[in-house]
């Protein structure tokens, strides 16, 4: 959906505002009935066309990131199991972590790798953070696009992934977050009849965001994270090719690039085409910077999450 | 730091800002066009200048220009909340 159409349901707006207060261009929303986990199945069979050698039946462990879960349990990791055909051999998990899921699921899938415990693991991604959006709500719906994403790996290539470093700023958890639908607060008649115009009746909850507390904490927090990142690598900021942190949002990219001191051509960024993605963000931006031919063989690159959590996580791969 | 600068600063970094557009006495509010968003960018622009990182309670209590650069002033100076 582009600015042009997405304006027309504001009454007064023009493309150009929504572009000035999000940063997007285009963002992708998800038709009705389709959940997070079918965009991860949808991602996974264009993994499957670019690469026909790869096989389901190789895989050993499976995690799935995604902020709407198919059941409150089991785990969407055990739909996805059985919907995929997985072998009974292949352990599964949930790891929905919002903005860092990704990297969390790295985190995880390296060190089952690492142990000896598995030895291809397939992570799956998938967001409709769209179906959690007020309709009359203009900043999240022009920032935040549903998308899927899919990786697997392998023990082949767990040695190109660095040490991860961990953050969590608990007490922010209030400032982000999906509202209503869970065990402390739970969707209620008037909740219902509060939102019945809504055309799902915001029945998965909806995103609440304090935009100038989550700025803060980027701002305050991911400058330092990214320094124990480096530090925890052996590396200094002159040693790394190229940055990606989480798309969050085009003013948090552009002030960390700014804070972080980092060059423009080293900071990649795709959020102008598809927004705010959540989980799904990272590898977005990574696969669409390969396929512009960007990397090379050797590249040292920063990956870096952030967001509902507080969370943060960041690594440094070798391309 | 000086206000001039202050404010060369903040019409650099509203695209719709010509020099001249702003002055002390600039109710921010009042901005054509002005939304909630326009407050952060005024948070992180302050923040990456100044290294001055503004609370939603301390941005709430200006109202022009000045009180913006008077509080970035004072944090500056080690007054108000370090935070």
């Amino acid at each position: 959906m582009d600015n042009y159409l997405l304006a027309e349901q504001f009454v007064g707006k023009k493309a150009k505002e929504l572009f000035d207060i999000s940063g997007v261009k285009t963002r992708h929303v998800s038709a009705k009935g389709v959940l997070g986990s079918d965009l991860a199945i949808s991602a996974l069979e264009l993994l499957q066309k670019e690469y026909p050698k790869f096989s389901l039946s190789e895989i050993d462990f499976l995690i799935v990131s995604t902020l709407v879960l198919d059941y409150n349990s089991p785990t969407t990791a055990s739909v996805l199991h059985h919907k995929l055909g997985l072998s009974s051999a292949c352990g599964t998990i949930d790891l929905p972590q919002g903005c860092s899921g990704f990297l969390y699921s790295l985190s995880v899938a390296e060190a089952m790798i690492s142990a000896g415990n598995a030895r291809n693991v397939l992570i799956l991604l998938g967001e409709v953070p769209t179906k959690a959006i007020h309709s009359d709500d203009m900043v999240l719906r022009s920032i935040f696009g549903d998308a899927g994403a899919a990786i697997v790996v392998s023990e082949n290539n767990t040695k190109s992934i660095g040490k991860f470093t961990f953050a969590t700023f608990g007490d922010g958890f209030d400032f982000l977050k999906v509202e209503r639908g869970g065990g402390r607060n739970p969707i209620d008649e008037a909740w219902i009849k509060k939102y019945s115009d809504q055309e799902n009746q915001l029945s998965f909850g909806r995103i609440e965001m304090n935009g100038l507390e989550v700025l803060r904490f980027a701002l305050k927090e991911i400058p330092g994270f990214l320094e124990q990142t480096l530090v925890k690598n052996g590396l200094t900021i002159s040693d790394i090719d190229f940055f990606i942190f989480h798309q969050a949002s085009a003013m948090i990219l552009k002030s960390l690039q700014r804070k972080c001191n980092i060059p423009e051509h080293k900071f990649i960024s795709n959020f102008e085409e598809v927004g705010n993605t959540v989980s799904c963000s990272i590898p977005i931006a990574l696969k669409k910077a390969s396929a512009l031919g960007n990397f090379k063989k050797g590249d040292k690159i920063v990956l870096l999450g952030f967001g509902i959590g507080f969370s943060c996580i960041g690594t440094v791969i070798e391309w | 730091m000086e206000i001039d600068d202050f404010i060369t600063a903040i019409e650099e970094e509203f695209d719709d800002l010509n020099p001249g557009d702003v002055s002390p006495n600039s109710v921010f509010r009042d901005m054509e066009g002005w939304s909630s968003m326009h407050a952060l960018i005024f948070v992180a622009l302050i923040d990456s200048k100044y290294d001055v990182l503004l609370t939603g309670d301390e941005l709430k209590s200006c109202v022009t220009i000045n009180d913006l650069f008077d509080i970035t002033l004072l944090k500056i100076n080690g007054g108000g909340a370090n935070t």
